[in-house]
This record gives C-alpha cells, sequence and structure tokens, in this order.
C-alpha cells in the first residue's frame, strides 16, 4: 500500500510583504531618485510579491557617499563594539528566521525545507562568526611583513550578489566587511530583492550607525555603475564568470581590490568501491540542490565504468522519489526555477545536449501550470566535448561521464577552465587524500557534497574567481594587510580627501 | 668583462677574452630566441657589455609551454625537497660571488663593495625562500571547526605557472625576491629578466642549471618587457601575473590586467606603500606578500563517524 503525502505548507501569513519598497540609504529607505521602480515575483506562481526601487546613478552616488561618510566612525569604532553589533544582527536573524524564511522561499522559488535548514541557520552563524573576529584581527596571524602597522579596513565596499542564496551571500559579504571596519553598499539580485531590505530593517532594529550598510535594488546596470564608482575601494562580486571577468577588466589598474567568486562546472567522482546509496544521495545533493541553482554544484557525475550501471538506476530510482512542487510545501524538493531567462537557459543548454547526441532522461514529473518550472534531468553518453560537460547550467541537469582509472577520472575533472568545487566518492582513504590533491579546485567534499560553514574558506580555482569567503581567509578579503601607513596623515585625513573626490561629504569628519 | 673591454682598449691584453654569448633558458636549455633578433646591452656609462636575446612572443610561448610541463613534477615535490633545491640554488650562487658581483656592478653601475652587498643579500633571500617552503602551509591552512561531524582542513597550493616582469633596477637581488616566492610555493615561472640589465639574470639561469632545479621550472626570457609582457598577460595557460615590472608605466599595466581579466589570472600588483615597483626596497624584509600571492587555498571535508 502506498500512502500518499498530505499538503503540508508552510503558512504564507508569517511574513508581512509591503506593497512597495525603496532603496536603504544613510538608514532611511527612500525612493529612487529618478522614481523608477520594479516587480519582483514569486517564480512558483508568476505573482507580483512587491514593487521595489530602481536605483539609478544618482542613487549608487548618494550610497557611496553615505558609506563614505560613515567610514571613518565605523572603522574607528572599537573592535568590540561592532563585533556587539553584529552578534545583535546575529540574534535578529535568528529570531525572523522562520519569517524570513517564507520570504525567501517566495522571492527565490527555493523550497521552505532548505531556507528553513540550510540557508536561514548559515546566514546567522556568518554573523556570529564575523562577530567575534571584529576584536580578534591583531591576532589572526594575517600580516604580510614583519614590520610596520596592523591590518586597516579598506573603506566602502560595493558588493553585488546573485539570486540563489541572496540572503546567504549577503551575509557572506556584509558580515566580514563590518567585521573587519568597512562600510558597505550592497546590491541583490534583480529577481531577489526581498530579503536584503528585509535585512536593512534589521540593520535598524540593531540600531546599525546609519550608512554602515546601505541597499540599493536594481538590475545588472545599477552594479554596473556601483562597482565602477570611484568612491568604491573594495569591490566583492558573486554570480557568472562573464560579468565577474567584465568586472575585472572595468578595475584593470585602478586601486580598487577584487573578489570574485563565480561560476563552475564541479565533477562528482565515484569510484566503484563507493558506497554507493550514500553516494546516490550525494550526487543527488550535489546537482538538485536549489534546483541546481548552486555555482559549487557537482553537475558532472564521473563514475567508474564498472559501477555505472548500477549507480546510474540507484540514481534514477531516487530522483523518481524527488517531489517537485510548491515550494511552501515542507514535503517538496524541487522547487521553481528563479527566472524565465534561467528557465531559457536551461531549456537552451539541455536542448543542445540531446541535439549533441546525450541520452535525456527524467522522472515521471508534472510540472505545475503556472510558475517557472524545469524537471530534474538526467544525461548519459555525455562526451566531453559536449556543452553541457563543459558549460554551466545552473539548473537541475546532471551529466554523467565514465572513468577507467582515478587518473582519467582526475584528468576528466580537471578538464574544465573552472575550479570551483569537486566530489569524491570511495571507501579507501589514501585514495580520497591522492584525488583531493590532484583535483584543481577550491572545495573538495570527500564522501560528502554541498557542506557550507563559516569557519571554512569557499572560492575557486581558474575561471571560477579568486578570493575566499569564511574562516580566518574571509577576512582577508576586506584588509590591508601590508602594514603601510595610510597615504597621508592619520586615516581620517585621508578619508576626507577620498571623500572629495568620490563628490562625498565626508571631508569635515 | 667590462674589465676585459678595457684591457682591450687600452691595447695590452696578455690574452684576448671568450665573450660569452648570453642565451634563452627555457625547458632547461639554454637556445637562442626563435626569433635570431638580439640587442645591445651597456652598462650604467653606454659601454657595451653583450648582445642579449631580443625575444619573440613564441620565445615567451615556447616558456609557458615548457613551464606548464614542468608543474605536476614541482608542485607534486615534497616541500622538503623543493627547499633543498632552493638552498641549492644559494649555495651555487655563492660559488660564483665574483662573477655576480662584477656582472651587478656592470649592470646597475655600482661600486664593486655595493654590487657585493647585493649579490650577498640575493644569496640570503634565496635561504630565506628555501626555509619558506616546508612551513607556508602551516601558517596559511589548517583545520577548521566546522560545526559539524567532519574534519575540514584548509591547505595553500601553487596557483601554478606564474609570469614574472622581474624588476628593471634591481638586476640580481631584485629578480631573485620576484622569482624565489614562486619557487618556494611549487610553482613554475617564466621570468622576463629587466629590459635593461638582463645579464645577471642570464647568468642566474646558468645556476639554475646546475643546482637541481628540473628544466622548465623556471624559465628565463631577455627582451622588451612590453613586448612580452603582452603575449603572457593574455595566455591563457598562464595562471598569475606578477607586474613588478612594469609599475613605471601605468597604461601598460592596466593593458595588461584587462588582457589577465579573460582567464582570470591572478595579478601581484606591488602597491603604493607596499613598495612601488622600482621603488621597492629590496634590502627589505620581504614578508610573506609575494609567497601568498601565488597560492590559492584548497578546502577538503570529510566525514567522521565509524
Amino acid at each position: 500500500m502506498v500512502f500518499d503525502y498530505a499538503p503540508a505548507p508552510e503558512s504564507r501569513s508569517l511574513v508581512q510583504i509591503a506593497p512597495s519598497y525603496g532603496l536603504f540609504v544613510d538608514g532611511e529607505f527612500r525612493e529612487a531618485a529618478d522614481g523608477r521602480s520594479f516587480k519582483t515575483v514569486s517564480p512558483a506562481d508568476e505573482q507580483a510579491l512587491s514593487e521595489v526601487a530602481h536605483a539609478g546613478a544618482e542613487d549608487v552616488e548618494a550610497a557611496v557617499r553615505a558609506a563614505r561618510a560613515a567610514f571613518p566612525g565605523w572603522a574607528a569604532l572599537p573592535g568590540a563594539e561592532r563585533a556587539k553589533f553584529l552578534f545583535r544582527i546575529a540574534r535578529i536573524l535568528q529570531e525572523r528566521s522562520r519569517e524570513l524564511a517564507v520570504l525567501e522561499t517566495l522571492d527565490n522559488g527555493k523550497p521552505i525545507r532548505e531556507t528553513r535548514d540550510a540557508d536561514l541557520p548559515q546566514v546567522a552563524a556568518h554573523f556570529f562568526y564575523y562577530a567575534g573576529w571584529a576584536d580578534k584581527l591583531a591576532h589572526a596571524g594575517l600580516e604580510r611583513t614583519a614590520h610596520g602597522g596592523p591590518p586597516r579596513p579598506l573603506g566602502v565596499a560595493a558588493q553585488v550578489i546573485p539570486w540563489n542564496f541572496p540572503l546567504l551571500m549577503l551575509a557572506w559579504k556584509v558580515a566580514p566587511a563590518l567585521a573587519t571596519g568597512n562600510t558597505v553598499v550592497l546590491k541583490p539580485a534583480e529577481t531577489t530583492p526581498l530579503s536584503a531590505l528585509f535585512f536593512a530593517d534589521i540593520c535598524r532594529q540593531a540600531q546599525l550607525p546609519a550608512g554602515v550598510v546601505n541597499i540599493l535594488t536594481g538590475d545588472g546596470e545599477t552594479g554596473a555603475a556601483l562597482v565602477s564608482h570611484p568612491g568604491v575601494d573594495k569591490v566583492a562580486f558573486t554570480g557568472s564568470t562573464a560579468v565577474g571577468k567584465a568586472i575585472a577588466r572595468e578595475v584593470a589598474g585602478g586601486d580598487k581590490r577584487l573578489t570574485l567568486e563565480l561560476g563552475g562546472k564541479g565533477a562528482n567522482i565515484v569510484f566503484e568501491d563507493a558506497p554507493l546509496d550514500q553516494a546516490v544521495e550525494g550526487v543527488v545533493n550535489g546537482s538538485f540542490f536549489n534546483q541546481g541553482q548552486v555555482c559549487c554544484a557537482g553537475s558532472r557525475l564521473l563514475v567508474q565504468e564498472s559501477v555505472a550501471d548500477e549507480l546510474l538506476e540507484a540514481l534514477r530510482r531516487r530522483l523518481g522519489t524527488l517531489r517537485l512542487g510548491d515550494p511552501l510545501d515542507k514535503n517538496t524538493d524541487i522547487g521553481a526555477i528563479n527566472s524565465p531567462e534561467q528557465l531559457a537557459r536551461i531549456t537552451e543548454l539541455a536542448d543542445a545536449g540531446e541535439a549533441e547526441g546525450a541520452a535525456r532522461w527524467s522522472p515521471a514529473c508534472e510540472l505545475p501550470s503556472q510558475g517557472y518550472w524545469f524537471a530534474p534531468t538526467v544525461f548519459t553518453g555525455v562526451t566531453q566535448a559536449h556543452r553541457i560537460a563543459r558549460e554551466e547550467i545552473f539548473g537541475p541537469v546532471l551529466s554523467v561521464l565514465t572513468f577507467r582509472t582515478p587518473e582519467e577520472a582526475v584528468a576528466k575533472a580537471n578538464n574544465t577552465p573552472y575550479g570551483l568545487s569537486a566530489g569524491i566518492w570511495t571507501e579507501k582513504g589514501s585514495r580520497i587524500l591522492r584525488v583531493a590533491e590532484k583535483l584543481r579546485a577550491g572545495v573538495v567534499w570527500a564522501n560528502t557534497f554541498n557542506k557550507f560553514d563559516p569557519t571554512s574558506p569557499f572560492g575557486g580555482y581558474r575561471e571560477s574567481g579568486f578570493g575566499r569567503e569564511g574562516g580566518r581567509h574571509g577576512l582577508e578579503a576586506y584588509l590591508d594587510l601590508t602594514g603601510a601607513e595610510p597615504a597621508e596623515a592619520g586615516a581620517v585625513a585621508n578619508e576626507g580627501r577620498r571623500g572629495a573626490r568620490a563628490g562625498g561629504k565626508a571631508g569635515g569628519r | 668583462m667590462s674589465e676585459q673591454t678595457a684591457q682591450r682598449r687600452v691595447g695590452a691584453p696578455r690574452r684576448l677574452g671568450v665573450l660569452k654569448t648570453y642565451k634563452l633558458f627555457v625547458g632547461g636549455k639554454f637556445p637562442r630566441s626563435e626569433s635570431g633578433r638580439v640587442y645591445e646591452v651597456v652598462d650604467a656609462k653606454g659601454e657595451w657589455l653583450a648582445n642579449a636575446p631580443l625575444s619573440s612572443r613564441k620565445d615567451a610561448r615556447d616558456a609557458v609551454a615548457a613551464a606548464r610541463k614542468a608543474f605536476p613534477g614541482w608542485s607534486g615535490a615534497t616541500a622538503y625537497n623543493r627547499g633543498q633545491v632552493l638552498f641549492r640554488v644559494a649555495e651555487m650562487v655563492e660559488g660564483r660571488r665574483a662573477q655576480f658581483t662584477s656582472e651587478v656592478a656592470a649592470a646597475e653601475g655600482l661600486s664593486a663593495a655595493r654590487a657585493s652587498a647585493q649579490v650577498d643579500a640575493a644569496i640570503d633571500r634565496i635561504v630565506w625562500y628555501a626555509g619558506w617552503t616546508d612551513k607556508i602551509a602551516q601558517i596559511a591552512g589548517g583545520p577548521n571547526p566546522v560545526a559539524g561531524p567532519f574534519l575540514n582542513v584548509s591547505t595553500p597550493e601553487p596557483t601554478g605557472v606564474v609570469a614574472v616582469l622581474a624588476p628593471q633596477r634591481s638586476s640580481l637581488l631584485g629578480l631573485i625576491s620576484v622569482l624565489g616566492p614562486v619557487l618556494a610555493g611549487g610553482g613554475t615561472a617564466v621570468l622576463v629578466a629587466s629590459e635593461r640589465a638582463p645579464l645577471p639574470a642570464l647568468s642566474f639561469a646558468e645556476v639554475l642549471a646546475t643546482s637541481d632545479v628540473p628544466g622548465g621550472v623556471v624559465n628565463l626570457l631577455s627582451g622588451r618587457t612590453a613586448e612580452l609582457a603582452a603575449p603572457l598577460a593574455a595566455h591563457r595557460d598562464v595562471d598569475a601575473l606578477d607586474l613588478t615590472g612594469a609599475c613605471g608605466d601605468p597604461e601598460l599595466v592596466r593593458e595588461l590586467e584587462v588582457a589577465a581579466a579573460e582567464n582570470l589570472k591572478r595579478v601581484h600588483r606591488p602597491r603604493a606603500g607596499a613598495g612601488n615597483g622600482d621603488a621597492e626596497d629590496w634590502a627589505a624584509d620581504p614578508g610573506t606578500g609575494r609567497l601568498l600571492a601565488f597560492l590559492e587555498t584548497k578546502t577538503v571535508w570529510h566525514p567522521r563517524g565509524d
């Protein structure tokens, strides 16, 4: 006898979404200077959730000016005081995590099970972790010289984040920036602006000084205006490799520091001696967590030829049990694709896989009539030349390749310009260590996948970007470690000069 | 060599000196430039010292191929072994102190005493980096206390092939100060010598060739810095770029950084305050900045359990 799942929706009334939101600049919400706005919709049903302001060049100017003005005071605050602000934020995030989980699921389309159990706990944990660093920077062992001064904050950080983990990416950016004494102008993704705006309200509740965190909603143009603004000292970007390269070209030759966390084409390698049931769970998690819209997804399965049939059969069986549908339902495994643009890209690449000769398979799966949906999809008979083996799909699509020897597995895994993540499944400890050493990737999960922690540095090799987020390493992206004195006498005077250059009002501070 | 030239000029050499043909160092061999070109190298007073190879884009590409080929072996060697090899390099320079002192004096227009101090500092700099090979992982990595039943360890690994534009003025100490960190971290190098004063660098290649440094780990080119830097910055198989030797030319720096963005090379450009290119005080404690600039952090997770 088969028991059906009863609907188990989380209550939408846990969150009150206002009909419209402004930009958060200098501690206040305000309309965009030119009055523009755009709608943000729920990808699960295409219903508009709210109307948010669309920041233009004038708003970027105002936000950078506010962050510039707030910088000297924030940087001069004793670390222990900055820490307490971050602890406040972390606590409020915990208190409001159920509300924020519902909000994130509505705006992003990902299952409530994930926002509740993965995103929100990690968000709060990240603020807790970096709060503790704020008054310990002198003990972090980050200095690059045996003489000279202690690490110093860089100034104003321009942070541009993606839509796949909106609030978690905010936490990864904002927490280390504030802990190290920088101020922030953050631009959330166009399709997922709401949780950042709720975070602005949390900053208000925490009584964070005005201008320390500024939130500008908008599109790619807003982001481009922000990263190219001369009053910005640091650019941190998470998103596509193409945009990351454009930003690198934009800041070339200048004084802005840059960290990039970009795309990936992670290989999940399953050896014949792997615990296959666990490996199947890892492969499913690696490729279908968050609808596969994960930069570190294990979107290429490399399975040893001798166990390929057995593993694929178990994988298909498991995928047949995944539940796709209402993201607010607590039993849902696969939610909606974030936007029609993303759905079109996934569809195009999956069609290319078929056209290039790979075999396509999806479990029997009814897609809702409204919203943006894509069934979990597995391609077999994939070669390394196929687009679905080379290009980041950023969707619930797994490409399966086989190998015979560990050397072949490593060569295939490394045969990509990316280098963000990889997985290894085997019971043999020495093989794990050898293969992990040879994989050119910033994060290697052995007999597990998609694990994250605030203490654990995350970031890529090669075209997956540079710099690390998380851990002690994550502090480096927001500090001047050279021990050099500010160019002019005293940091405050220096800030005044830079504020003036940015057309700012900080000169008198 | 300048001494020999001077002797010839007064007209009474006991015997005619044997001049050295300076060559490139690529893949452990000493080729001429494939272009067949050379350029005149003069001393601080403008007197001819030698003809140095004027390397071409093709030489740069060959050097990258050699560095890539050597990368698995050098990065896969034990840190202890890399330290031993680098220490051997210091021993070999020590044995040739007189030669390098005279070459540095001619190249940089220094007195014998000051040139000798440069060579001493260069030897000590190699020893400094030799000692770092098996310590850098302990200061740049380690276990992370994740909130779950996992062992989580971060380890620095070499970025890969690094194209290094050596400083223009400090022909030996500066050269070794930018090469040492790449080698100590396990990277392989394509090194562009000082354009004006390449001879100490080209002679240093002879040291590398006799110091157990595997062929291809260091590849040395002489010629026009801007001409060689462009193809190296744009090369898809170069992983990182040290712009020290281009720092005097902000427009060149910008162009190279734009080209480097194409495959997101890690770019090290000395910042104001950290020493701006040739304004850098090469005699100062070098710190760990250059060493860490060409390392990546890899983090490995594994569950704990029964």
